[in-house]
């Protein structure tokens, strides 16, 4: 994805009502907690430094920072183990705290034979937003990656099918809910108006819905729980 | 778990005739040898405008014949980004915004996002307040099952339970507007309590509902569970196991027709709903048919919640006595110094949350419905983000969809139970 154009200096759009100033004085991270809890344990038992913060949240809800280099592996193991066993993937979406502080994925877990939650965060630099896709372990992450793509700008490694979804795939303002982008977009409306007329019907299909006739692949289909596969593998054209 | 079964005797194959082929042959002799009409796939467009799709939905489908080998589903047409807006926009602003994704079951988003902005506060509601959300939240959900049979019957060429399941929906629709003055767009709920006290004789007209609905359901049921059209449109169409239900992100009543008793009501219970009595219906087939049965029962279950509540709602304030969240009431905002006082500083600068983050989920009808908010302690959010039932319903309908004709794309389609105003936020 290229870098969405900047908006012309003194725009009037400038002087729209911003966002909430979150100001760097804000800590990034809530204070550690003392606490324990069973999960935590086992990861910092296993994975060592790579679980990096441990806090609680309104009251009673686990969060726990992990290196975003390992977050295939931790929610892997998560996952599969048999005392952890947190199934369910109910959430992934991404936080921007504006100014130049990392953005941070969240994943919200829950495990349905034990009734637990846990809220997982991983922090991404501005410079390297890209982290492993959790697609091959949850069918769930397709689409839910798939929107804090296209509204992020975060991209997921290994995602099958990594495209636009809220957004058209030829929009080219860049990414809405990042902090810097205002909230009436980056072109005039008279631009946005001319791109929108001048569309092609063919602009609304994707290039593999128009090649009928070959091998059908789902996006995303590959079998679950011992999935693998990475690479996807190259559409025919046209 | 209360499960119904039922008998039917409804063959797939033709009548037979005495001379063993069809009891009724074609009216012309046909050539029964197919031709070979080559292998060419064709790609059809269903939405974003068709009244299968259930809003604003476009489903690219390859077909071989009939036989759907692929969907690609379009969504964004209603895309107003609600969570940026939601960054612009005071906590009790937000409101607002909540009942416009869900217009089928608006309460249960009010409700939902206003519980997890209270929990991040650490705001106690009243018990009034508790019971009386309670009650809005399961009469929702009848609400937006009722729409979900209506359009699915119609979607099969049934056309009658659609009008029993609008006639009773009309009834919510008038207690909506008793309450709060509007009949869809319902922002009832405010930080801490509510817009107002329940009006006087909403409870009497809620019971005479209550009186006359399982009446209308039971007819309902009389037409659809043991009809053999339904019955031969729905089983063993859009089958999905226990295993893949939870792997792909099925809630609510979606993934209990798989078998799995996930319920965030008994899972994770808020306003003592442990204290209720009722009973989560699951399925064991994970088909169409069995998702319409878990949604007539719960419709059921619902009454009897309803009926508990109302026996248990207590009197009391329905608001927090907390000047820093509540607005004082308009006498002593007039009369009295410090009430005017936090009266301008509540409309001015709004409730002011602690910096942290909450992830609250209800039960809502579609499935769990998340509410995410991180603060950084001021009166607007940081980022306020939902969990949507609904998109991720929706995602599993490529594997659903996959090796069934077109029709019963349709009712797969229909059997998940979407609204496109929450996908698309």
């Amino acid at each position: 994805m290229d870098d969405p154009p900047k908006p012309p200096a003194g725009s009037a759009l400038d002087t729209v009502e911003e966002g909430p100033r979150t100001g760097h004085a804000l800590p990034v991270r809530l204070a550690a907690t003392t606490l324990r809890h069973p999960t935590v344990d086992g990861l910092r038992a296993r994975f060592g430094a790579s679980v990096q913060h441990h806090a609680i949240s309104a009251g009673d809800q686990h969060v726990v920072y992990v290196e975003a280099g390992r977050n295939r592996e931790v929610l892997r193991w998560l996952k599969q183990d048999p005392a952890q066993h947190y199934d369910l993937l109910a959430d992934v979406t991404a936080v921007d705290f504006g100014g130049d502080r990392p953005l941070e994925v969240v994943y919200q877990l829950w495990s349905v034979p034990h009734r637990r939650a846990l809220r997982v965060k991983c922090e991404l630099p501005l410079a390297a937003l890209a982290i492993d896709s959790v697609e091959p372990l949850w069918r769930t992450a397709d689409w839910l990656e798939r929107e804090v793509y296209d509204l992020f700008g975060i991209e997921f490694r290994g995602h099958p099918d990594l495209r636009r979804i809220m957004m058209p795939e030829n929009y080219a303002e860049g990414h809405p809910l990042r902090k810097d982008f205002p909230l009436r977009g980056r072109f005039t409306r008279a631009e946005q108006t001319r791109r929108a007329l001048s569309q092609d019907p063919v602009d609304q299909y994707i290039p593999t819905e128009l090649a009928t006739g070959r091998e059908p692949r789902i996006p995303g289909d590959v079998p679950l729980g011992e999935s693998e596969v990475v690479e996807p593998s190259p559409e025919p054209e046209g | 778990m209360a499960k119904r079964t039922v008998e039917y005797s409804i063959s797939r194959t033709p009548e037979m005739g005495a001379a063993g082929g069809p009891a009724h042959g074609p009216l012309f002799p046909v050539d029964l040898a197919e031709p070979e009409l080559g292998a060419e796939h064709m790609l059809i467009n269903i939405g974003p405008q068709h009244p299968a799709t259930h809003g604003v939905l476009r489903l690219v489908c390859e077909l071989d014949g009939e036989t759907v080998i692929k969907v690609i589903p379009h969504i964004g047409y209603l895309h107003s980004s609600f969570e940026k807006l939601g960054e612009y926009r005071t906590w009790n602003q937000i409101v607002t915004l909540t009942d416009r994704m869900d217009y089928l079951a608006p309460l249960i988003y009010n409700c939902a996002y206003v519980m997890s902005v209270e929990k991040l506060m650490g705001i106690e509601v009243t018990e009034r307040c508790k019971v009386f959300r309670v009650i809005l939240m399961e009469m929702e959900r009848i609400f937006s099952h009722l729409l979900w049979l209506g359009t699915t019957a119609i979607d099969l060429g049934a056309f009658t339970p659609f009008l029993y399941a609008f006639q009773d929906r009309e009834k919510i629709y008038t207690l909506h507007e008793k309450y709060t003055g509007a009949r869809i767009t319902t922002s009832a709920t405010r930080v801490g309590g509510m817009m107002a006290d329940i009006p006087d004789g909403w409870i009497d007209e809620l019971k005479e509902f209550l009186r006359v609905f399982p009446r209308t359901l039971d007819e309902i049921d009389t037409l659809l569970t043991t009809n053999g059209i339904h019955l031969g449109r729905t089983q063993n169409i859009g089958v999905i196991s226990a295993e893949d239900a939870v792997n792909c992100g099925f809630t609510g009543p979606n993934l209990r027709a798989s078998g799995v008793p996930y319920d965030l009501r008994k899972d994770n219970p808020y306003y003592d709903y442990d204290t209720y009595e009722f009973e989560v219906p699951i399925g064991e087939h994970g088909d169409c048919y069995d998702r319409y049965l878990v949604r007539m029962e719960e419709m059921r279950q619902s009454v009897g919640i309803l009926h508990q509540a109302i026996e248990r709602l207590p009197g009391g304030p329905m608001d927090v006595p907390d000047p820093h969240v509540t607005l004082p009431s308009k006498t002593d905002c007039m009369s009295d110094m410090e009430s005017m006082i936090h009266h301008f500083k509540l409309i001015m600068e709004g409730v002011k949350a602690p910096p942290g983050d909450c992830y609250f989920a209800v039960e809502g009808s579609k499935g769990e419905l998340g509410m995410y908010v991180v603060s950084a302690g001021g009166p607007k959010p940081v980022r306020w983000r939902i969990r949507p039932p609904s998109f991720v319903n929706l995602s599993v309908i490529p594997k659903l969809a996959e090796g069934h004709l077109v029709s019963d794309l349709i009712m797969i389609n229909a059997s998940l139970d979407i609204v496109l105003g929450e996908i698309d936020r």
